[in-house]
């Protein structure tokens, strides 16, 4: 596979470590009543979609920056790939 | 028809017209008691225990391609019980006895063949781990043997011993570890369920469920509704879409697991191996083909196929432990779609909703665990308790902090 870095194009997927979901940006707020329940399924279940999925990847071999890539798990399709950081802030994250 | 050697030399003595197919291939009824989704291994040892332990006979499995034809066809058919932790050991160790007696229980070859497995060890710190899950083993009654060097050379005199990264120290032996022809239990299983009634019904995908008001009722299919009054759904790899229907997110990811097989040669290797410092493994079929594997591709997949790098690192890690493999070719290449939990331990538990029942989560170690897997599910859906030794394979595990995690990694899929 290859990976699109949108800051030094298309390099090796071998050069990065995935984490899983891009949901994991979404961290719940710890003071919420219900904090327990929501960081237990943001910590554990997955949607695991057959298809598009976002999913966080570093550059560990690279310029140790995260990425969004959306790739498809039918046919490891690369579709689109932003910075993470990008990803958060357009979601309301400071950083 | 019961076969025999006896049945064998009569069938031989007159032109082998009495052989009968393997099982029918019935209509699905409208109604059954028990719906298994999932006719691969776990599935079709589930129906088989539902009809043998449980005299349950009023059930179907639901298959949506051929019987077996999922991991249970696509896995390198080695069976163990080498864990360390209470909530697992205990568990494949009824495994391992099942596996024993598998053949003369189903009246079916499925080639059991107990020639052992080896976790080699390199450093001090990993034969002390190697004598601590030996000693667990030992304590739910399975069998462990500590190698030093010297014996282990004597067993298997072309591994790299003195690699100048990972010296070979020794190795946790379990005797009684070995290979299992991976589609015969399959077939094994499918025909024993059959012959006491139990409806296999293959081109039949699941595409929801019937839940009102929390209860499960039945399922649809391709071949129109069927009800139920309990649904017992086992499908690996598809878990995340299948329980989807039912609205229920899952601790599991899917990847992609990939296997190798070389070209047949003359034996040489006695059981199985594993490499303990990197990701390798290996065996050799009957045939004579190296059958060997390594770590998943760590990406989530549903494209039953992997990747070049994977097989790079799987290779190297050969050519780390045994350079003699460096001459044969490699033949085939597979790759097999794994549903991974977050502790890399399964499931077998109800579900939130009544009557539906989840049996998944079996990382890549779900053939070893095959006929254990379809006893415990049988019992759960039989009884509607937990069988002791699947106890604490609950779906609620994370939620009370007692995940089963047996290498102590963390909970991220692609760390087991």
């Amino acid at each position: 596979m290859l990976i699109d870095h949108p800051l030094l194009g298309p390099r090796d997927a071998a050069e990065f470590v995935i984490l899983g979901d891009a949901s994991l940006i979404d961290r719940p707020d710890r003071q919420a009543e219900d904090a327990a329940r929501q960081f237990h399924d943001y910590l554990h279940l997955r949607d695991n979609p057959a298809g598009e999925h976002r999913e966080l990847w570093f550059h560990e071999q690279g310029d140790r920056s995260w990425l969004v890539v959306t790739r498809n798990t039918l046919t490891h399709e690369v579709l689109k790939v932003e910075l993470a950081r990008d990803v958060a802030i357009a979601r309301g994250r400071d950083r | 028809m019961h076969y025999s050697a006896l049945r064998i030399l009569k069938e031989g003595l007159t032109g082998n017209r009495g052989w009968k197919p393997v099982w029918r291939e019935p209509e699905p009824k409208r109604r059954y008691e028990i719906v298994v989704v999932g006719g691969g291994g776990h599935g079709l040892a589930t129906a088989y225990y539902l009809a043998t332990v449980h005299g349950l006979t009023d059930v179907a499995v639901l298959e949506k391609g051929w019987l077996g034809s999922g991991n249970v066809g696509r896995n390198t058919t080695i069976v163990r019980s080498n864990y360390l932790l209470p909530g697992n050991q205990p568990f494949y160790e009824l495994s391992m006895k099942l596996w024993e007696g598998l053949e003369q229980d189903f009246n079916y070859n499925a080639m059991v063949s107990q020639r052992g497995i080896i976790n080699l060890y390199h450093s001090d710190a990993q034969r002390d781990a190697a004598v601590r899950r030996g000693n667990a083993m030992i304590l739910a009654g399975a069998d462990a043997v500590l190698l030093d060097r010297a014996a282990l050379r004597e067993k298997c005199p072309f591994l790299d011993f003195d690699n100048e990264r990972f010296p070979i120290q020794g190795g946790l032996w379990q005797p009684r570890g070995g290979t299992v022809r991976h589609d015969a239990v399959a077939w094994g299983y499918g025909r024993g369920a059959d012959r006491r009634g139990v409806d296999l019904i293959q081109n039949c995908e699941v595409t929801g469920f019937d839940i009102r008001n929390g209860v499960c009722h039945g399922v649809e299919t391709t071949r129109g509704a069927i009800a139920a009054n309990r649904v017992a759904v086992c499908v690996a790899g598809s878990s995340g879409r299948v329980m989807g229907y039912a609205g229920l997110r899952l601790p599991i990811e899917s990847h992609v697991l990939q296997a190798f097989v070389s070209e047949g040669l003359k034996p040489a290797v006695p059981g199985v191996l594993t490499f303990g410092a990197g990701h390798f493994y290996i065996s050799q079929s009957d045939k004579g083909g190296l059958v060997f594997g390594g770590d998943i591709d760590g990406y989530n997949s549903y494209a039953q196929r992997g990747n070049l790098p994977a097989l790079e690192h799987v290779c190297e890690g050969g050519m780390a432990l045994m350079p003699m493999i460096g001459r044969a070719r490699v033949l085939r290449i597979w790759g097999g779609l794994v549903d991974m939990s977050m502790d890399g331990s399964p499931f077998i538990d109800r579900t939130p909703v009544e009557g539906l029942f989840f049996n998944g989560g079996w990382n890549y170690g779900g053939f070893k665990a095959t006929p254990a897997s379809g006893y415990c599910y049988a019992h759960l859906v039989a009884t509607g308790e937990p069988h002791p030794v699947a106890a604490e394979m609950r779906l609620d595990r994370f939620q009370r902090g007692a995940a089963i995690d047996e290498k102590g990694a963390g909970a991220q899929p692609n760390l087991h």
